[in-house]
């Protein structure tokens, strides 16, 4: 038991469950690739992985970082309430949004959306928007308020 | 590249210490991780069921309808699929794509917190670590290729350029092979890291008492590496602050997209793809694949337009429109739901299709093949069960809340089966070939 495990680098039931899972995993590989699709299915599935991990987290943690930064050299001239996540949390719900209707936002899939239903996409990015500004607009008003509390508390610099 | 500057770059190399030491967030930890990995727990397997669900809907057994012909032993499950009740594909379906879509913000927090594992330094330790790298690309990969090809589908986006059906179906069952191990593997863990922490007390903490979480000894250590950080910046969102932001997204996207399938909501659904208006009238409801577009001109449906019934032995019966509207007509309300999980309740008004059958001499019906005089299309024909042709709701449509059917809902004549998936009322019908026992 002590050699597998030191062989192998864990226990002998989860050697049996990754066999498992790779075994079938590699059976569902076969039928994707009897399909004339095959290979293009199994390059998004890996690009999947790669687009999340090493482009779409890098870029928004990044722009996170910034923000957090920005926020920490530049406070607030006002009574000191922390400005960042008024930002933050606007910018991820809008981006949220737009991560499940972009197609519809940029009218990307245009010609397939009027083939299906006749009418054209004309009016998400407008919709996008204001849901994008209700969002902002909500957080500035409530930022407003928090300021306005502390100045009232004699808050202050 | 001399030896010396191979030296110097691998000294440079991010080593276990230095790599793990950049990981800032103070709110990365083993009880964050699993209270998102709960919520996944619980919602992955019911979107694989109603996806399994809606494949199993589609009768891939019967001829011409399977979208995924090399499926092999993945069809072990397949049932009849039901006609009764008539909203079940309608709300299995409405469920698979909502709670899809308000999983994303979730999935997308899940794979935040754990990201400090992908560059985990040493990257491939022993053999077991490399097989559970390769598992993990089919539960991260397969998460993503699931998540990105359902909402480019229901989107319209076909830019993937392969079969939705055909990815969307292998993708799930790769992707469940790497979640099941994934869960199994993790379970213990997730259960002792929840109980950790207490959630109620949780909700009480602010931005000023949010500290790390405190490691869990024999849980959450080395090798991997912590999922808390060695040297943790302070906190600029509270644990409560990042739990609101993730649940106030999935009900922001929630909102924002179930009117397609829940009237109520239909006035705040502006981001759904099929809630827009089609003004008002018994014919103004969601279209999938207008007359245009599907090639029917008006002279292929004008008074020339016969309906060609085919019996076992090569009987033939031909129907004009005037023939079937005086035969005994049948009002029922049902569904249009569609895979992209729209959905929409009609009044039909038809011929039932048991009716037909008898019509070429056929007593029990065991199955139809329904043509449509769309030439090209994937959906232009769709094979129904015995089940299907003898369910008491099952017409072949002719007329839709009281007025005649529209050119776009498949005027002259369209099937309209109770429960069945959208694409299988069939539209603009030009023949029916029924199969079953003739009257004797």
């Amino acid at each position: 038991m002590g050699w597998f495990r030191r062989r192998y680098g864990a226990g002998p039931l989860r050697l049996l469950s990754l066999i498992a899972c790779l075994a079938f995993a590699g059976y569902v590989v076969t039928r994707i690739l009897s399909g004339p699709e095959g290979i293009r299915i199994l390059v998004w599935f890996a690009g999947a992985a790669v687009a999340h991990d090493l482009v779409l987290w890098p870029l928004y943690a990044v722009a996170d970082r910034g923000a957090v930064v920005a926020a920490r050299r530049y406070p607030d001239r006002l009574p000191r309430v922390p400005w960042v996540n008024h930002v933050r949390v606007p910018t991820i719900l809008s981006a949220v949004l737009l991560a499940v209707s972009f197609p519809l936002v940029f009218r990307w899939s245009e010609p397939a959306y009027h083939t299906a239903s006749g009418l054209t996409e004309s009016p998400y990015l407008g919709r996008w928007l204001l849901l994008t500004g209700v969002a902002f607009g909500f957080s500035a008003v409530l930022y407003a308020f928090r300021v306005g509390r502390v100045m009232a508390e004699g808050g202050g610099q | 590249m001399s030896a010396r500057s191979i030296a110097t770059l691998a000294r440079r190399m991010p080593g276990p210490a230095t790599l793990h030491s950049r990981w800032k967030s103070p709110l990365r930890g083993p009880w964050l991780t699993s209270v998102f990995g709960v919520v996944l727990l619980v919602g992955i397997p019911i979107e694989f069921i109603t996806g399994l669900v809606s494949w199993a809907a589609y009768d891939p057994r019967l001829a011409g309808n399977d979208t995924t012909p090399q499926h092999g032993i993945l069809s072990f499950y397949l049932f009849n699929w039901v006609t009764s009740p008539s909203w079940l594909y309608r709300v299995s379906q409405g469920t698979h794509v909502l709670l899809g879509l308000a999983l994303v913000p979730v999935l997308l927090a899940k794979l935040w917190s754990v990201i400090p594992r992908l560059f985990a330094w040493p990257p491939l330790r022993s053999l077991a670590n490399l097989l559970e790298r390769v598992s993990l690309l089919l539960l991260v990969g397969g998460a993503v290729f699931e998540f990105a090809t359902g909402i480019l589908n229901i989107d319209y986006d076909y830019s993937f350029k392969f079969s939705f059906y055909n990815g969307h179906f292998y993708g799930a069952w790769a992707f469940i092979a790497g979640f099941t191990l994934h869960a199994a593997l993790k379970f213990g863990r997730m259960r002792r890291a929840l109980r950790s922490r207490r959630f109620r007390t949780e909700l009480t903490i602010g931005l000023a008492g949010t500290l790390p979480e405190a490691p869990i000894p024999g849980l959450d250590d080395p090798p991997e590496g912590s999922l808390v950080a060695a040297h943790p910046a302070p906190a600029t969102i509270s644990r409560r602050g990042v739990l609101a932001l993730v649940g106030g997204g999935s009900l922001a996207v929630f909102l924002a997209t179930a009117g397609q399938s829940i009237r109520l909501l239909r006035p705040l659904s502006l981001l759904s793809p099929r809630t827009q208006s089609y003004g008002s009238g018994p014919n103004a409801f969601q279209v999938n694949r207008t007359a245009p577009a599907a090639g029917i001109a008006a002279s292929d449906t004008g008074p020339g337009w016969k309906l060609e019934l085919v019996g076992p032995t090569g009987t033939t019966a031909q129907l004009t429109r005037a023939d079937l509207m005086s035969m005994t007509l049948v009002t029922a309300e049902l569904p249009i739901a569609c895979v992209e999980g729209w959905s929409t309740v009609q009044r039909w008004t038809g011929v039932r299709l048991a009716d037909l059958a008898r019509l070429v001499g056929i007593a029990r019906p065991t199955g139809a093949h329904v043509q449509s005089l769309e030439r090209r299309g994937a959906f232009n024909q769709a094979s129904l069960s015995g089940q299907q042709v003898r369910a008491g709701e099952a017409l072949l449509a002719l007329r839709v809340n009281g007025a005649d059917l529209s050119p776009d809902h498949g005027y002259p004549a369209r099937v309209i089966v109770p429960a069945a998936p959208g694409v299988h009322n069939t539209k603009w019908v030009t023949r029916i070939t029924f199969t079953g026992k003739e009257v004797g």
